[in-house]
């Protein structure tokens, strides 16, 4: 068995995926994270600090891991969801009766979306009390600012698209915030998010866009610059 | 005055045959630390990497499986329920509107905030490591009470007592290692704090103490409930 394994890495097409033999040597470990499309963000050493978990508690990873989580758990919603009233709210009750482990992923993405907005807002303050913003960092501290208020409005967006009681009221109450703007500018920018003077079926369809493609696709291009920075400024 | 720079010289044959570097103040944590240990990113981080992404899977699954979502009636336009709440997360700021007018509460305040957090990195007082008391502790002294006054003065004219109370006790505790000037201890933990770190903590304890207060303690027509009697 043992023999085959190694048959098995030393074969050409093994070889031809993962250009680096097994990381049993330091220079091998190297390559792992080198020669390794998604481990290239990673210097190929880490200051010992930086990995100590109770360091940055990996709060920024695990924004990233939510992420994820909810991107997958919400292309699956996508399949089962129409942004039309009062369909949308059919399809919530189709996802809880009909749908197999319709409930489970509809839980996965509310309950991760929570966290999500509570650990970025926990990595903020883990970078604002370990002083992580200095020089020559500050940008990528306003691009994490900028991430925090996205992450917000990514949840915010999502809040509507269930259609129920809860998600019409909560909208309600934020784009009534909104109309508080001075010099009249509260009823334009209520007005183009909502697509009309109350919350309706235009405002679902602009949240359902806003919420599964131009916020995501933001989000994106900020994260990866702000993981760039990061690698750049000598963190991990 | 302190020096921009420092000069430091490697001898150190192996690492740089020679090697003179001037270092500024403005340079990266990497540049300055001198022989950092380090470790390899594989399997080191990788390895920790995963078992976090894991572990929070985990706890996001078990989560799911017990806790339902909520889904109440189909949105209903004529039917406004009372109290009308937003998410968690702005109840912070629907408690202010609960003070203020519309536009401070709204739109004044949140957008203050973000750009309040968006300059911390751009200003010297943020960048300083000393305790407030450190430098000048009598001006300070004047500043930080004028200061605390004249916001405090704020509050209590819109009886925003939810924001008041903490605002005071988080000024008295500033004040102890004024008074005090102990070394050790708590006391002397709290006279290394610079003002940055008070400012920030200042800010995470009101916007907790206000998000608990709007999402927990607030019912119909916006009014004082405690949590047994009904979370709405």
């Amino acid at each position: 068995m043992k023999k085959l394994l190694h048959q098995l890495y030393r074969s050409q097409v093994w070889r031809s995926i993962f250009r680096h033999g097994l990381p049993e040597s330091n220079r091998t470990r190297a390559e792992a994270v080198f020669y390794n499309f998604f481990l290239h963000v990673h210097p190929t050493k880490v200051r010992k600090r930086s990995v100590i978990f109770s360091y940055t508690w990996g709060l920024g990873g695990l924004s990233f891991g939510l992420f994820i989580v909810l991107v997958a758990t919400g292309a699956l919603l996508m399949l089962y969801y129409r942004p039309s009233a009062p369909q949308a709210y059919w399809d919530m009750k189709d996802l809880q009766f009909v749908v197999s482990s319709g409930q489970f992923l509809r839980n996965m993405h509310r309950w991760a979306a929570h966290a999500m907005v509570a650990v970025v807002f926990l990595h903020m303050l883990r970078v604002f009390y370990t002083g992580a913003y200095r020089p020559p960092k500050e940008f990528n501290w306003v691009i994490g600012v900028i991430l925090l208020v996205t992450t917000i409005l990514l949840s915010y967006t999502g809040y509507l698209l269930p259609w129920d009681q809860l998600s019409f009221w909560g909208i309600s109450v934020g784009t009534n915030m909104i109309r508080a703007m001075p010099l009249g500018l509260g009823e334009k920018v209520s007005f183009l998010l909502l697509g009309g003077n109350i919350v309706g079926e235009n405002a679902l369809v602009r949240f359902y866009v806003l919420h599964c493609f131009i916020i995501p696709v933001a989000a994106i291009m900020l994260m990866v610059i702000h993981f760039w920075r990061v690698r750049k400024d000598g963190g991990v | 005055m302190d020096k921009d720079f420092k000069a430091e010289e490697n001898s150190d044959a192996k690492k740089a045959p020679k090697r003179l570097a001037f270092i500024k103040t403005r340079t990266a944590a990497r540049v300055k630390s001198e022989e950092e240990e380090m470790v390899m990113t594989f399997p080191n981080l990788v390895v920790k990497e995963i078992i976090a992404f894991q572990v929070m899977v985990i706890v996001l699954v078990l989560i799911s499986l017990f806790v339902n979502a909520p889904l109440e009636w189909i949105a209903n336009p004529d039917h406004t329920p009372n109290p009308a709440k937003a998410p968690w997360y702005f109840l912070g700021l629907q408690e202010l509107l609960h003070y203020f007018p519309p536009v401070v509460g709204g739109v004044i305040l949140p957008t203050l905030t973000v750009i309040a957090l968006i300059a911390i990195p751009y200003f010297k007082i943020n960048l300083k490591k000393d305790g407030m008391w450190k430098e000048h502790p009598r001006q300070t002294l004047t500043g930080f009470l004028i200061f605390v006054g004249i916001v405090s003065l704020i509050l209590l004219l819109f009886r925003v007592y939810a924001m008041l109370v903490p605002t005071i006790m988080i000024s008295a505790i500033m004040l102890i290692p004024y008074v005090s000037r102990r070394e050790g201890g708590i006391v002397g933990w709290l006279g290394t704090r610079p003002l940055s770190w008070w400012v920030m903590t200042w800010f995470v304890i009101i916007a907790v103490v206000l998000t608990t207060i709007g999402t927990l303690f607030r019912g119909p027509e916006w009014r004082w409930t405690w949590p047994w009697q009904g979370i709405y």
